[in-house]
């Protein structure tokens, strides 16, 4: 599978990342070179074989249904880009 | 006092022959000195570093005093520290104060340790040579014209340069082990799950592992005892009972087999490099251990395996920085789209948008089961080997760099170069296993060669053993870089 110049502007759009035309340039030469060493492991027969998704055989721990954390709005949006009145500033969505 | 050993600070500042404010002040004044020439620190903060000490000289008083109590500890960039500013390696994150502590942050705090700085390392903990930083390579201290490895550079090369009596790393690839092995110091990366992640910011989850850096096996105990620990805030944090990981340091190493994998001393191994790690198994035979030939045949496949997961999880954890509740935020955009877009192109380098890139294609629809799916079972294949392995000996020793430390601006421009230098360490995060480097002498240039071993899950106390034998028997670990001033 050889990776075209629109797949990497694709991905770079899913990411959430803005490219030039020459930054996706770039990027499509490195990236192919990084597929090329991936490319490697589709030659292995994996029929059979579990896939491992973590390093150990565990389960996930429940908690109880309880309060952990108290309210700290103004300690975590003293760091925000932009605030106010306790909200979050973000560029017009709904018209 | 720069060559004392933590368990020696510990006696003398316990014994209220020095103070933890001198002690304190003498590494600020070394690395007021000489951070300038190595870039190993991001971010220093005196007041804060001898407000910690004062507390910790007021507990010493009072003859409370733990075993790291009052001693300086630099904190890689990666964990959040309260008040802190906490960059991990990025212009994204280059303005964040964190608002709370990792729990390694809290461990250290709580025994009475001192932060002593902010290591600088590759942005994300994304690069093997500390060259991805946003705040400039750090400097190798035993040839400031290469490189410390990474991603734990800034830590590595703060202890070889006796900037701080130990360091905090973490490791998702080999970023504790291929930088120890790079700057000729000591680092363990324990079992997944032994540290907690709370608090440390995310690269790759089901990889990442927090351990300890610094100049021998005893040191690295002392500082995982205080690492270690279950933690409710970390999902994947291990409840196990709590142990001393210095009890087996003394035992002796009679009737010990180390395996060596053939594919670790094959093509692309630099004869320096395996002559000293031949050098340090002969060592160890005189110390009473045999040699047992192993293999792990699918070891060849972690780097492709590893740069489809890492990736993978990495494009999901980075997908958090957006501009709007921290961090770095453009200054000029159209709209809330364009305002991630630029956010994000302007916050993170060249590498950091490579990784993501590719996760995002390979969790892509259509690519998921090529890339990711077989990615993990090969993953479960690595692992097997690893099981295999441990039925025919007791721990695993290897090279932990193909080569010794390599010159600034060697690799820049071709990322397939780079990811091949961490060969020997992927598989051990793959797995889960437990790793470390310890120096083994020095290769060509007389630069440092790190000889990696590797134990069975939760095999950290023999580990720390096996390492502690051999620096009683040798003193690699004690040499220090000639060109910086003691």
């Amino acid at each position: 599978m050889s990776l075209t110049i629109n797949d990497v502007k694709k991905v770079a759009r899913l990411a959430r990342l803005a490219a030039t035309e020459q930054e996706a340039q770039i990027a499509h030469a490195q990236l192919s070179g990084i597929f090329g060493l991936i490319a490697e492991m589709q030659a292995v027969d994996t029929t059979g074989i579990e896939p491992m998704s973590h390093a150990q055989d565990v389960t996930q721990r429940l908690r109880e249904d309880k309060v952990t954390e108290g309210d700290q709005r103004e300690l975590f949006q003293s760091i925000a880009p932009q605030v106010e009145a306790g909200l979050y500033l973000v560029p017009q969505v709904i018209e | 006092m720069l060559n004392s050993s933590l368990r020696q600070l510990g006696s003398v500042l316990r014994a209220k022959k020095i103070s933890s404010v001198e002690l304190t002040q003498m590494y600020l004044d070394r690395i007021a000195t000489l951070n300038s020439e190595l870039n190993a620190y991001i971010t220093v903060n005196p007041e804060a570093s001898l407000a910690q000490a004062r507390e910790a000289d007021a507990v010493l008083a009072q003859g409370k005093g733990q075993a790291l109590t009052g001693i300086p500890i630099a904190q890689k960039d990666i964990f959040c520290a309260k008040g802190w500013r906490t960059t991990c390696g990025s212009k994204m994150l280059h303005n964040f104060v964190s608002p709370y502590d990792a729990h390694v942050i809290s461990q250290f705090n709580n025994t009475g340790a001192v932060n002593l700085g902010k290591t600088n390392m590759d942005e994300f903990a994304m690069g093997s040579s500390n060259e991805t930083s946003h705040y400039g390579a750090v400097k190798n201290p035993w040839d400031t014209a290469r490189v410390p490895g990474g991603s734990s550079g800034g830590s590595a090369a703060a202890v070889a340069a006796r900037l701080c009596a130990a360091a905090t790393g973490t490791d998702t690839g080999g970023s504790i082990r291929q930088p120890a092995a790079l700057c000729g110091i000591s680092g363990l990366k324990p079992t997944y799950g032994v540290v907690s992640r709370y608090g440390m910011i995310a690269f790759a989850s089901s990889l990442d592992q927090a351990g300890p850096m610094a100049r021998s096996a005893e040191d690295l105990a002392l500082l995982l005892n205080t690492m270690a620990g279950f933690d409710e805030r970390d999902s994947t944090s291990l409840q196990c009972e709590p142990e001393d990981y210095a009890r087996d340091l003394d035992k002796p190493l009679n009737g010990l087999r180390i395996g060596l994998p053939r594919e670790f001393f094959a093509e692309g191994l630099s004869s320096d490099v395996g002559l000293a790690v031949g050098t340090a198994i002969a060592e160890y035979k005189k110390l009473g251990a045999s040699v047992v030939d192993i293999s792990l045949p699918n070891s060849r496949l972690s780097i492709p395996v590893y740069y489809v997961l890492a990736p993978a999880e990495a494009s999901s954890n980075l997908s958090r920085f957006d501009g709007v509740r921290y961090g770095y935020r453009a200054p000029e955009y159209t709209d809330l789209a364009d305002m991630y877009e630029k956010s994000r192109a302007q916050g993170f380098g060249a590498e950091v948008k490579r990784r993501i890139m590719i996760g995002t294609y390979v969790l892509s629809h259509g690519y998921y089961d090529a890339y990711y799916l077989q990615a993990q079972k090969i993953r479960r294949l690595i692992a097997q080997d690893f099981v295999e392995a441990f039925k025919q000996c007791d721990i695993i020793m290897g090279p932990t760099s193909p080569t010794t430390a390599f010159n600034l601006g060697e690799k820049g421009d071709d990322p397939v170069q780079m990811y091949l230098s961490d060969i020997y360490t992927i598989a051990v995060n793959l797995a889960g296993l437990p790793g470390m480097s310890i120096p083994a002498g020095f290769g060509a240039n007389n630069m440092p060669v790190g000889l990696q071993i590797i134990g069975t899950y939760f095999a950290e106390a023999q580990m720390l053993n096996v390492a502690h034998q051999y620096q009683l028997a040798t003193d690699w670990h004690s040499r220090a870089p000639q060109n910086i001033k003691l």
